[in-house]
């Protein structure tokens, strides 16, 4: 179970890198949502799966989505 | 020198943080309001869920504020997309696997999302979880079958009705018993899906308002900016 945790802590701080280091801002957004989907899981191994499904719903589908519009309409890559 | 002081702000900050935090024993129940909602709670609101009775009925009036937060930031958003209009740009159709599989998984999204918050008091989750499923439904319409919109006036005005119902039925227990939000139906079965009074009623109206208002971001982000 620790193991567990470790290795999601350990993917979700890679993510975390990712989106700040990605030029290319889909790919950073993409690396973003991989965090929020991770700490969905997370929440649910502390018992809290109301905030588990909360954070999958808003933070690893909808704020992705929205960032992808807001990416469509101004440009794709970082200057 | 901006990059040293904002080191050395950040550092202080940290230092704060990891001070207070260390004070504070980990793992101890610190108050004893928690303990309270855990050992009454089911007694006292009929809802199982406790986060629930603690959302709706011991903390409901700040579930009122969340939800004007929301409709605020959703008003808003569409004033200011409205101003910048632009012309609608032609979409190309997406391909038949995308809108075959958005088309599927619609209504199987839409009704896990229902379920969710009329569920609200008894399983984890509720009306603000349940909306937030129901608009990620709306998304996989967006993308795979664009021809399909959601009717406007449809989405704004359940979005006012539910928000309203809230206001209302808050009234009725003032009216009732003299206070806002009063639990002024039947307790009932704990366990039953009748149960808890106004509780599920509160967090059906607060499903629609917040699943139509998400779906309303989504719409006016995708076709008017």
């Amino acid at each position: 179970m620790i193991f567990v945790v470790m290795v999601l802590v350990f993917l979700m701080l890679v993510g975390a890198i990712a989106a700040c280091v990605f030029t290319d801002l889909v790919s950073a957004v993409i690396a973003a949502a991989l965090v929020s989907l991770i700490a969905s899981i997370l929440f649910y191994f502390l018992q809290a799966p109301d905030v588990a499904m909360a954070e999958a719903a808003i933070g690893a589908a909808l704020t992705t989505a929205i960032f992808i519009v807001a990416i469509r309409r101004t440009s794709r890559y970082e200057q | 020198m901006r990059k040293i002081i904002s080191i050395l702000l950040l550092s202080i900050v940290a230092l704060g943080i990891y001070l207070s935090l260390t004070k504070i024993p980990f793992g101890v129940p610190k108050s004893k309001v928690g303990k309270h909602y855990i050992d009454e709670g089911i007694k006292e609101t009929g809802a199982v869920n406790i986060v629930t009775s603690v959302v709706l009925s011991y903390r409901g009036f700040d579930t009122l504020g969340e939800v004007t937060v929301l409709f605020i930031a959703a008003t808003g958003l569409a004033v200011v997309l409205k101003i910048g209009r632009r012309k609608a740009t032609a979409v190309e159709p997406a391909s038949f696997v995308l809108a075959t599989g958005c088309r599927v998984l619609f209504p199987l999204i839409l009704v896990f999302g229902s379920y969710i918050f009329i569920h609200g008091h008894l399983t984890p989750g509720g009306g603000f979880q349940g909306g937030a499923i129901i608009a990620s439904a709306f998304l996989l319409i967006y993308l795979g079958c664009r021809e399909r919109r959601i009717n406007e006036k449809a989405y704004k005005s359940l979005e006012s009705l539910g928000g309203l119902f809230f206001v209302v039925v808050g009234l009725i227990g003032l009216a009732v018993g003299g206070y806002f939000l009063l639990n002024f139906l039947p307790k009932g079965q704990p366990y039953c899906l009748l149960s808890a009074g106004i509780i599920p009623v509160i967090y059906i109206a607060i499903g629609f308002k917040v699943g139509s208002e998400l779906a309303g971001i989504i719409d006016n982000l995708i076709e008017e900016s």
